[in-house]
């Protein structure tokens, strides 16, 4: 699945950004990535869906390693990978159905499987009825919404979602939480950075914590009586 | 295929004034090679009705033999090159002369007429190597005075011609470049106003082909419409001089085409130029 194997990254002016970073998501999995701004935790994301390579170390998602993957087979894997950011990025002269198209006919989708696709996406993020309403007319938390659609449309393994409730209000933020467990619940894992730390709190998920680009804690590797760990120390 | 189409029309939307611009220039690359390509075109038919009557005329000295003449029109007859060979007494080159005096001028002033044998080469043997070379060789019977074809004039506009196609090909590849500029930064504007639409592709999974696709059929179709364009004006101008100098041949159909796919391809290739290396900023 998504396994990052003793991965550094260095940027060319800022300089160290990761190091020794190694774990693993597995298939259906939910895991959060926390940690303070400037962490690494953007960084790692690219490096997943690999709009970065790695400095040292390697990156292999879906049997893909980043190490001399070609452009080509990374547009591949992209339509295998669901991502959706803080800010939407959605197209504002597109209602929300022609963003959610816009997924499929950039992906050579036959046409006549596209409408139905968008139809289901939509209906399962709760926005069947404002298909046609531009982003301008909807609420961030419906914006949002409108994101994952198009995330999911291609029916991706794994959702990479970077500070996906950033933007919101409390109760925008508990709905599209809501919806990301209930994704993962169909069976896509699930990869989520925040630095939300009640959001990670009320769950059971997985917590992987970064500090100065470092893993500080990963629950997985932690013993079964462990203490939280430092999530609830000074992040932040 | 269809949505490339669509967005590549909106490259057009987006920057009019330069699209029109790259357009223009693409019309005037193709139109001053297209002026140069019609003066080398028409140099080349003006070439063949000279050729045509093209001769050769080896004046004989006065008193030669009739027998000798004879004989020596037998040998050049006999020439692989060679159409026929005719005689012309002194008295018709007098009436001949007064019809036809310019280019023989100096001689008809000289107050003589010499008789001459006007030796005329077959098709395909008129070019001025060949007529030099049957022209030396009647030139050497002793009683061959002075042998004279239209040897500079040929030989002129052979040069112009060349000089034509050169000028053409220069000034042409000239415009070309800066067709190709300019297109570059047409699509360099259309690149950056949609980054954030491309951006989004590469994220979906949209492959690089696929995102350049929309920017080179920019390229393609402003290449294309350049290229009527300077068809266009290309035929205007003939016509113009047509008119009023003289009288001109325009480009066959096919010539035609390759000069608006010309077009199409330096559209392209300012668009290709561009957009690879402007989707990497992006
Ligand atoms: N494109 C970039 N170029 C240079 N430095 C970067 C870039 N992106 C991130 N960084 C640096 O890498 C570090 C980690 O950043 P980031 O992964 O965005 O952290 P987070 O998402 O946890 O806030 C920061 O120090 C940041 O300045
Ligand atoms: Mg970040």
């Amino acid at each position: 699945m998504i396994r990052f194997q003793g991965v550094g990254k260095e940027y060319p002016r800022t300089g160290i950004a990761l190091s020794h970073i190694t774990f693993h998501v597995r298939k259906g999995e939910f895991a959060f990535l926390t940690g303070p701004s400037g962490s690494g935790k953007s960084t790692i994301l690219k490096l997943a869906y690999m709009e970065e390579k790695p400095s040292h170390g390697d990156v292999r998602v879906s049997g893909l390693s980043a190490r001399g993957a070609s452009r080509r087979e990374i547009a591949k894997l992209r339509r295998k990978l669901g991502i959706v950011f803080q800010d939407f990025r959605l197209l504002e002269d597109r209602s929300a159905e022609a963003n959610v198209a816009f997924a499929l006919e950039v992906t050579d989708t036959p046409k006549a499987a596209i409408q139905p696709k968008v139809h289901r996406v939509l209906a399962q993020v709760g926005l069947a009825s404002k298909a046609t309403s531009f982003p301008r007319e909807l609420s961030g938390g419906e914006q949002q919404r409108v994101a994952i659609a198009r995330a999911l449309v291609n029916d991706p393994f794994v959702l990479i979602a970077d500070e996906p409730t950033g933007n919101l209000d409390d109760r925008a933020t508990r709905g599209i939480f809501q919806l990301l467990r209930d994704i993962n619940a169909t069976g896509t894992a699930v990869l989520m950075a925040t630095h939300d730390l009640d959001l990670v709190r009320r769950t059971d998920h997985r917590v992987i914590e970064l500090n100065h680009g470092r893993i500080v804690y990963d629950s997985a590797e932690a013993p079964a009586d462990a203490p939280a760990g430092p999530i609830q120390g000074d992040t932040e | 295929m269809r949505l490339a189409t669509r967005e590549a029309l909106t490259g057009f939307r987006k920057s009019p004034l330069l699209s029109v611009l790259g357009i223009v220039t693409i019309a005037f690359s193709l139109f001053a090679f297209g002026l140069f390509a019609l003066v080398a075109l028409n140099i080349r038919s003006a070439l063949r009705t000279v050729e045509e009557r093209v001769e050769i005329r080896a004046f004989v000295a006065d008193g030669t033999s009739p027998e000798a003449i004879a004989t020596a029109m037998g040998d050049i007859g006999s020439f692989p090159e060679v159409l026929r060979v005719t005689y012309v007494s002194p008295e018709e080159a007098l009436v001949r002369a007064k019809r036809e005096l310019r280019e023989f001028s100096d001689v008809f002033e000289s107050g003589f007429l010499p008789g001459s044998m006007d030796i005329r080469l077959r098709p395909g043997f008129r070019d001025p190597t060949t007529v030099k070379a049957v022209a030396e060789r009647a030139s050497t019977y002793e009683f061959v005075d002075d042998v004279r074809y239209g040897q500079e004039w040929v030989e002129k506009l052979y040069r112009l011609r060349t000089l034509a196609t050169f000028a053409g090909l220069a000034l042409g590849a000239a415009f070309a470049l800066v067709a190709v500029i300019i297109i570059g930064a047409t699509i360099r504007t259309a690149v950056l106003a949609r980054s954030r639409e491309i951006a989004i592709m590469r994220l979906v999974g949209a492959t690089d082909g696929f995102v350049r696709m929309p920017f080179l059929i920019d390229g393609f179709v402003k290449g294309v419409l350049g290229g009527l364009l300077a068809l266009a004006m290309t035929w205007f101008a003939s016509e113009t001089i047509s008119r009023h100098m003289i009288r001109t041949e325009f480009f066959d159909a096919r010539i035609a085409a390759l000069g608006v796919l010309a077009g199409a391809l330096i559209g392209l290739l300012g668009s290709l130029f561009s957009v690879g290396r402007h989707l990497k900023e992006v």
